[in-house]
């Protein structure tokens, strides 16, 4: 259990506390192991087995000494409900435990949490780079927002790692890339991303929602920062949203202090049902991956599909990359319609029974969109062909689902 | 559709009003009407809830019922099942069925002048000995505890209806995923859902699940008249669950097979009760029902006395200590001073709960370590 602790139960610890960090024994386990006890005290307080959901806004002390030692002494305890609460507190043990890090701050939601390391990270002058297919919303934040405050963002085409080395100058502060990438599938080479920051003295951030750490782990080619959005497989369900930053205890020290200013906090509900989602996370992703590979291959081989990204398949330009980073290639697959305009293309979706027609992913129920309609619906056309969304493009998050029931689910849609 | 499936989306339909994925937690206690004495689909929760219904769907749907509800507990789901019967009536019951199903019959159902006789559940001529002309319903567990027995459901559901009375199983060690008792002949089954079902340990929950639609609106009218149902936030927490049981079952019964067949070939083990080995005396008749998924639960002896067999239970770090069991963490147990330990020493011989029994779930966490973390316990306490 990498980074995660087990505790002895019977030890003589007669008033567990939720925030005390569990202690001795570090062992080594599988995923699944450290998805179910990572992060967690082994005994919890009234001897529970699951976390208390700890509705406290605030935190009270015992007198005004214990304040000023808990200054004094920065002890590690609650406060304030914004800087942080007990709930949240065991998620982000479990999640750095998960991808190998040594610290994750958890957010209200995903953009939350990108939001929170830019701020923290970057002052007017700074420069980022960014490869160019990635969540339109990431690319607007940067390009609309940042600028704002002076930030200047660079995209350069994905993979693309000579581009990106000739963007970087002295003011550059950060890399950013997703991999896979949204819609796209393009899977980043990792070691080749953290060697450049590196020799280029740049931090480094990938975005990991898509793999998730069961099929990737970036702080293990020393990428600086993971961000999630914990919403999509982490939580699973689709009923929540968080989003994380895992890295480093020293670099992400300004990161969680901001925002405690910020306070885009998540809440205990939340974090318990992310907490309760997590326990079945290794068992989740793979179920997710083997649909993700079977509908690809199905649907590659459907006379009516121009074109299926998935990087668990040999025709993808990634497939080399994928297979030497990833453990598994994901739920998410995105295809082209043979010969079929936008509305034949919506048609496909609107006749399919299993997959629910809604924007996100990564949770236990399949859903499809059309991403012309749902994300770039106000783009001009040559945006959308500049970020190579096709009219006839649909993309599929592969839920839990018995396979069979999805692939025959597609077939009867793709006969309509 | 597979099953698989149907625990994901059947009563998970988009909720009407706002298009969510999710089915809403209403916490209403009550709803407007169109009008006086003109009634929409719920009125007053305790009667139904737009949450609780929409799982009891679930429920129904995974195991063939006609209908199915769901309790705060699951013996509030027993208590509603025996009170289909009356004074008079005779019900025969598995000897050994849980410990509060035993409380309940001989306890609380004697007070309303029902009578019970217990049979040993995986013989069928003994319940068929058992069966008295006032026998109205015969109530076994799928998978027995802890010695993890294994009843011809089919051949008790004949002598059961050939006697004039309703069968009932306790399928808790066997949700149906991997055993539907309904297709096997028994009118009621129930589900202590606060094991499997949920999965988490964090919610507890009851469900009873009929064939038949008479029987399904008596049960109804009864859940109704008593109120024992589930709250709002337990049946979406028991929903949310119920979406990763098969995976969950597949999984977890594929690690409990692996650590009998280990446990089978410790030195310090004398025996391992599990459905799923070759050498437990139910075997065939387990595979005949339940394919090649026998479960998560195992009961075994070490060659040691009550000290050490405590010890044991004691000096696991991964398996909590604790009774309950079917959640994705690990559980370990003695019978002797847990699960059992209100039988007298009588009691306890005969019904094999010896001092040296430990009973373990096992949860989702990787084989590998919940084998390494019992061969420490049980090499620590020798």
């Amino acid at each position: 259990m990498e980074n995660a602790t087990i505790v002895d139960k019977h030890s003589n610890a007669t008033r567990p506390s939720v925030e005390t960090p569990p202690e001795l024994a570090v062992q080594r386990a599988g995923l699944s192991t450290t998805s179910v006890h990572a992060g967690e005290a082994r005994r919890k307080p009234s001897d529970a087995i699951t976390d208390s959901i700890c509705c406290s806004s605030t935190f009270t002390f015992e007198s005004t000494q214990s304040i000023i030692d808990y200054i004094e002494q920065k002890q590690d305890r609650e406060e304030y409900g914004r800087y942080g609460n007990p709930n949240e507190k065991v998620v982000e043990r479990k999640l750095a435990a998960l991808d190998g890090a040594e610290e994750a701050i958890i957010y209200s939601s995903g953009m939350a949490a990108i939001v929170g390391l830019l701020m923290a990270k970057l002052s007017s002058g700074d420069e980022i780079v960014i490869f160019d297919q990635c969540y339109h919303r990431s690319r607007e934040f940067c390009s609309k927002h940042l600028s704002r405050f002076g930030i200047v963002t660079h995209q350069v085409e994905t993979g693309d790692f000579h581009a990106m080395d000739a963007a970087i100058n002295s003011r550059t502060k950060l890399l950013i890339s997703e991999s896979p990438t949204n819609p796209h599938l393009s899977v980043i080479d990792l070691e080749q991303f953290a060697t450049l920051g590196k020799s280029r003295k740049v931090e480094t951030l990938i975005d990991a929602t898509l793999a998730t750490p069961y099929n990737i782990r970036p702080i293990e080619y020393g990428v600086d920062y993971v961000w999630h959005s914990a919403t999509k497989y982490m939580g699973g369900h689709n009923d929540l949203l968080a989003g994380v930053i895992c890295g480093s205890k020293d670099k992400l020290e300004e990161v969680r202090k901001l925002r405690g200013i910020l306070g885009g906090i998540n809440s205990p509900h939340n974090m318990y049902l992310l907490e309760r989602g997590l326990k079945t996370f290794a068992l989740r992703m793979e179920r997710h991956n083997e649909n993700g590979q079977r509908m690809a291959e199905f649907l590659e081989k459907h006379p009516k599909i121009e074109k299926v990204f998935y990087p668990g398949l040999k025709s993808h330009p990634s497939h080399e990359t994928a297979k030497r980073t990833m453990k598994g290639f994901g739920g998410l697959i995105t295809f082209l319609v043979r010969d079929a305009d936008w509305k034949q293309t919506a048609a496909i979706i609107d006749a399919c029974t299993i997959p629910k027609i809604a924007p996100s992913l990564g949770g236990v129920e399949s859903l499809i969109e059309q991403p012309f309609v749902m994300s770039y619906f106000d783009y001009s056309p040559d945006d959308r062909k500049r970020f190579g969304i096709a009219d006839n493009m649909i993309r599929m998050s592969c839920g839990i689902e018995d396979s069979e029931d999805l692939i025959a689910d597609l077939e009867q849609a793709l006969d309509v | 559709m597979k099953f698989r499936t149907r625990a994901i989306h059947v009563g998970n339909e988009p909720d009407p009003a706002t298009g969510a994925v999710v089915t809403p937690i209403h916490l209403a206690t009550t709803f407007i009407q169109p009008g006086a004495g003109t009634w929409g689909p719920f009125d007053y929760s305790r009667s139904g809830s737009p949450t609780r219904s929409a799982v009891e769907r679930t429920l129904a749907n995974l195991e063939g019922a006609a209908g199915a509800l769901a309790f705060s507990s699951g013996m509030a789901a027993t208590h509603c099942a025996t009170m289909l019967h009356k004074s008079g009536d005779h019900i025969v019951a598995g000897c050994d069925i849980y410990g509060g199903t035993f409380r309940l019959l001989h306890k609380i159902c004697n007070r309303s002048g029902i009578e019970v006789t217990l049979a040993p559940a995986d013989d069928a001529a003994q319940i068929q000995a058992a069966m008295k002309p006032n026998t109205k319903m015969v109530w076994i567990e799928s998978i027995g505890n802890p010695l993890m027995t294994i009843p011809d459901i089919p051949a008790i559901a004949q002598i059961a209806h050939r006697g004039g009375s309703l069968l009932g199983v306790d399928s808790t060690f066997a949700p149906p995923a991997i055993l539907r008792p309904l297709e096997l002949g028994a009118d009621i089954v129930m589900h202590s859902a606060t094991k499997y079902l949920g999965g988490h340990s964090d919610c507890l929950a009851g469900v009873l699940a009929a064939r038949d639609l008479v029987i399904h609106k008596e049960l109804y009218f009864i859940q109704n008249a008593t109120g024992g149902v589930l709250g709002a936030l337990e049946s979406f927490l028991l929903q949310r669950g119920i979406k990763t049981l098969e995976i969950r079952m597949r999984e977890q019964c594929q690690s409990a097979l692996w650590i009998a067949q280990w446990l089978e070939r410790h030195p310090h083990v004398k025996r391992v009760l599990y459905p799923g080995l070759a050498s437990h005396t139910n075997h065939e008749r387990a595979n005949k029902y339940m394919g090649n998924q026998f479960g998560a639960m195992i009961s075994f002896e070490i060659d040691g006395d009550f000290a050490k067999t405590k010890g044991v239970c004691q000096s696991t770090k991964l398996f909590g200590l604790a009774v309950s069991l079917g959640a994705v963490e690990s559980l370990i147990e003695q019978p002797a001073s847990m699960s059992h330990a209100s039988y007298d020493a009588q009691a306890k011989a005969k019904f094999g709960i010896t001092d040296s029994l430990i009973r373990i779930s096992v949860g989702l966490e990787d084989p590998d370590d919940l084998i390494a973390d019992l061969d420490q316990a049980i090499r620590t306490s020798h």
